[in-house]
């Protein structure tokens, strides 16, 4: 073999994961920040978020750090990981949820249909007008089904005939045959996984272009989780879908792109600061990834 | 080589509705709320309500009551024995009004101590839930009795009561004022709100702790007694000092049942005006403003004031105290 | 060794019977407000049948006993309390949703008005009676002995006691209500007037209740506000002369007369009715519309 292609595989060979926390730095140095994606642009591909080196502390101590990567428009892209590795994290600064946490400092940019969502100038308010979020336990309001879809389109002052909006809402969440005739009905009377479809209905309802889930079946049986993921794949037409996932046969199964988390240490060995070790179309990422991390993840071999 | 952006071979076109894409609309500017900022500010001015009432009454005691120490020396008004502020001439010691708070107040203790600390120990080691839903009630309509009420029944069942029974050996029987029947009244009625808090910090103690002495062979009382009343300890305390303090400060009570004359004594049998009955006496001669006897009325309510609020301050810092251990 | 063979018995009996003296002794304690209680009630009702009839709602207060009524302190009760609730709860309410949702806990200034609302709450009435006095009736407002004076003081008395309720009922509500309410894109205020109050009202009501009942109950600080004259009409505006249920009964009380005594024991029943019912309806809506989250 040439010595180029000797290089080439020493430098496609992981490095083993060390637990010399200087080693990491050094190899975070010398390999670059997380990832850096820079596709050229494509417009077949347009992008609906370009993160630029996103780092969130909580009073001073960094949960995630110059997270930079696209998340195209209308795919469904994953972010997974073993737990506390600031997953929920970046997704909540997606729609500037994190603005509510006094603690929290986000620094970095994310360009919204060229707009940095975190200018100054911007309106928070209207940020989470335009990029809906469904949470990891369904909370509907204690309000009816019809009031529960309503409130977003009311708060909003949306021009329109409600009941259209409100009925649109619902099938688009494929919940409207289940409950067309007790919409008046208390919101919290339905089953787990029809509550959750009605978090997304309510979320549909403001006529966003993205959807931010963030373990949205984790709270699930199973038949409701593959109902709502049968609907992930309906929804993907119209929305681009962030999801954070536990599961990675969930990631496997409906995710177009997908972004592997971990967690790393920092210089003192105090603090874990989330990383995103690669990302990648989900393909990739679960049969042939680049990193020895993501594969043991992805194979089962670390939790 | 580090993962790098998506392979092209796997970029897919997407389909035609990405051309159909409507143009998007830009964010829109942060604008100040107004609406917002003012609601925000009116809701602290509500808050802020709290404070002004008590910088209020601090001004509304202090300006007077050093105007009264102006005139009458301090000395003469904490170890004075004689208390005739409208009297000429006038004596201003104010220990006869302390002798009565002190007496009224050690009575209403010995009731409302035991009887609410063994209450509270009751409802929350013994009783049955469903005991509880009938009992706790009753306390609650003890605490909701208007203070007026209680001083009626002191005046005209109690004493009338005591005076019938009176053994012999315990001397002289009680005065149709007196400070005994007032003393017992209000321990009744202080009763609830030692229990409650008494109960609230024996609750709080988490149940492993009762589990581990119970494991051991502890009977009900020992593990009641010697490990969840110490552990709840501070919030008992905390109640103890409520209470000494919501008895120093009752009016109505001591007002109808221990009459209106100003006692130098710790007899309880004897009548006695306490701090709180010479304030509302004073209140009900309509005292000119300016007025010796007027400012009279702001030293003692200051004497008073000062009492109940290191006594407060004590109570709510024991309980912090217990609220940081167990919650 | 023979202890493990021995077979488990029920103790010694010193043991048991002290454990159920102690039970007693507990068990006493609740009994003694039982029966307070019941004696309380009996005696009063007792001692005031003879004059629980319409004369005590219609007649005035009068030199002579059989004359005498309590119309005008129970329609100054309803102006007062009226008025005082009308105050303290949209002020209450206020502060509790600055406290909960606006205010930053870590900001001394914030953490000093909670402890204040926790001293007030537990200053003495008679206080309060003084605070009215130097400031209200006397003093930078100067407005007499009238009714808007002496519903001021009640409502600065009890409105720590709205406070706390409303901000236990604002507390109870999950923060996963705000979170999705903001994340549609909603206000802070438009979240809390649309979400967090309408969940909240049912505890804030039970706790504007009590507030009222307590405030009902008061007599000392509205003695100091001189409402023990003698009225003997009904209450025509804000700036009119009162009295007040509990001071009334404390006047026929000072009497020496025995009739006097029927009256106001006779008046008790009256308040004590009032009281029950305003207290039945707090618990009513406690357990009919309190939401377990």
């Amino acid at each position: 073999m040439s010595d180029r292609t000797a290089d080439a595989t020493r430098a496609v060979e992981p490095e083993p994961a060390r637990t010399r926390p200087d080693v990491h730095v050094a190899r975070e140095a010398a390999s670059g920040d997380a990832p850096r994606i820079s596709p050229p642009p494509d417009p077949d591909r347009p992008a609906v978020f370009d993160l630029r080196n996103i780092s969130v502390y909580y009073d001073a101590v960094p949960a995630v750090r110059d997270m930079t990567f696209p998340v195209f428009q209308r795919e469904i892209t994953a972010l997974i990981g073993p737990s506390g590795c600031g997953k929920s994290t970046l997704i909540r600064c997606l729609n500037r949820m994190n603005d509510l946490i006094p603690a929290a400092r986000v620094e970095g940019e994310v360009i919204y249909h060229g707009q940095n969502l975190y200018d100054p100038e911007i309106d928070p308010v209207e940020v989470r007008k335009r990029i809906g979020m469904v949470f990891q336990k369904p909370n509907p309001f204690p309000k009816s089904i019809y009031d529960n879809v309503a409130f977003g389109p009311r708060v909003i002052g949306m021009k329109g005939d409600m009941d259209e909006i409100v009925e649109r809402a619902i099938r688009g969440a494929a919940l409207w045959d289940e409950v067309k005739d007790r919409l008046k009905t208390n919101a919290y009377g339905m089953s787990g996984g029809q509550q959750q479809r009605l978090c997304i209905a309510r979320a549909l309802a403001t006529e966003p272009d993205v959807i931010l889930m963030d373990e949205p079946c984790s709270a699930l049986d199973p038949i409701s989780t593959a109902r709502i993921e049968d609907l992930m794949l309906e929804l993907k037409s119209t929305y681009s879908i962030v999801i954070v996932t536990h599961n990675m046969q969930q990631a496997a199964r409906v995710s177009d792109m997908t972004a592997f988390f971990t967690v790393e240490l920092d210089e003192g060995e105090k603090h874990r600061t989330g990383r995103v070790v690669e990302y990648a179309p989900t393909d990739k990422i679960f049969t042939n990834p680049a990193d020895k991390r993501t594969e043991d993840y992805v194979t089962g071999k670390v939790g | 080589m580090p993962a790098a952006g998506p392979d092209r071979e796997l970029m897919q076109a997407t389909d035609a509705s990405a051309l159909s894409q409507p143009a998007v609309r830009p964010l829109g500017r942060a604008r100040p709320r107004w609406g917002e900022r003012a609601i925000q500010g009116l809701l602290f001015l509500c808050a802020a309500v709290s404070v002004v009432t008590t910088v209020c009454i601090v001004v509304a005691l202090v300006e007077p009551t050093i105007s009264f120490f102006g005139e009458v020396p301090i000395g003469d008004f904490l170890f004075g024995t004689e208390w005739a502020p409208l009297f000429s001439p006038p004596s201003f010691g104010v220990l006869p009004l302390i002798t009565a708070t002190l007496t009224t107040t050690f009575v209403a203790l010995c009731v409302c101590i035991p009887a609410g600390l063994g209450a509270a120990i009751y409802l929350s080691e013994y009783a049955h839930p469903r005991a509880r839903k009938v009992l706790k009630p009753v306390l609650e309509i003890l605490a909701g009795i208007p203070t007026v009420v209680y001083g009626f029944f002191a005046l005209t069942f109690l004493t009338p009561l005591l005076q019938d029974v009176w053994p012999g050996f315990l001397g002289d029987p009680p005065q149709i004022f007196n400070m005994l029947a007032a003393g017992l009244v209000m321990g009744v009625m202080i009763l609830p709100t030692v229990a409650s808090l008494s109960e609230d910090a024996l609750t709080a103690v988490p149940q492993a702790l009762r589990e581990g002495a119970y494991g051991m062979g502890a009977s009900k009382m020992q593990v009641a007694t010697r490990i969840v009343v110490p552990a709840a300890l501070s919030g008992i305390v905390a109640s103890f000092v409520l209470g000494i303090s919501r008895a120093v400060g009752e009016t109505m009570i001591v007002l109808v049942a221990a009459g209106g004359t100003p006692n130098l004594s710790f007899i309880p049998t004897e009548p006695g005006q306490t701090m709180t009955a010479f304030i509302a006496a004073a209140g009900i001669g309509d005292q000119p403003t300016g007025s010796v006897g007027y400012k009279t009325l702001f030293a003692v309510g200051s004497t008073l004031f000062v009492a109940t609020l290191l006594m407060n301050v004590l109570s709510i810092r024991l309980v912090r105290k217990y609220r940081e251990v167990y919650e | 060794m023979s202890t493990v063979d021995a077979p488990i018995g029920r103790g010694p009996q010193s043991d048991r019977v002290k454990g159920t003296l102690f039970r007693l002794a507990l068990l006493s304690s609740l009994a003694l407000g039982l029966i307070t209680l019941i004696a309380l009630l009996a005696d009063v009702v007792i001692s005031g049948a003879a004059r629980l009839n319409g004369d005590l709602l219609t007649n005035f207060p009068s030199g002579i006993p059989e004359n005498a009524g309590a119309q005008s302190a129970i329609f100054g009760t309803i102006w007062v309390i009226g008025l005082t609730g009308l105050m303290c709860i949209p002020v209450g309410v206020g502060a509790a949703i600055y406290l909960e949702e606006y205010a930053d806990r870590e900001r001394w200034w914030n953490r000093a008005i909670e402890l204040n609302i926790q001293n007030l709450a537990a200053v003495p009435s008679i206080v309060y009676g003084i605070l009215g006095l130097a400031f209200l009736v006397r003093g930078a407002f100067g407005l007499g002995q009238v009714v808007l004076a002496g519903a001021m003081t009640l409502a600065l008395l009890v409105l720590p006691i709205v406070i706390i309720a409303s901000r236990e009922a604002i507390r109870a509500v999950p923060p996963s209500i705000r979170e999705g309410s903001m994340a549609l894109g909603a206000t802070k205020w438009q979240t809390i007037r649309r979400q967090v109050l309408p969940g909240a009202i049912p505890g804030i009501a039970t706790g504007s209740i009590l507030a009222l009942s307590r405030a009902i109950g008061e007599a000392a600080p509205l003695v100091l506000l001189g409402a023990l004259t003698f009225i003997t009409f009904n209450p025509e505006g804000l700036d009119s002369a009162f009295t007040v249920l509990p001071i009334q009964i404390f006047n026929w009380i000072s009497r020496p007369q025995e009739e006097f005594q029927t009256l106001a024991a006779a008046a008790i029943v009256v308040l004590l009715v009032i009281l029950l019912t305003m207290n039945a309806a707090a618990i009513l809506l406690r357990n009919r519309y309190q939401r377990k989250w």
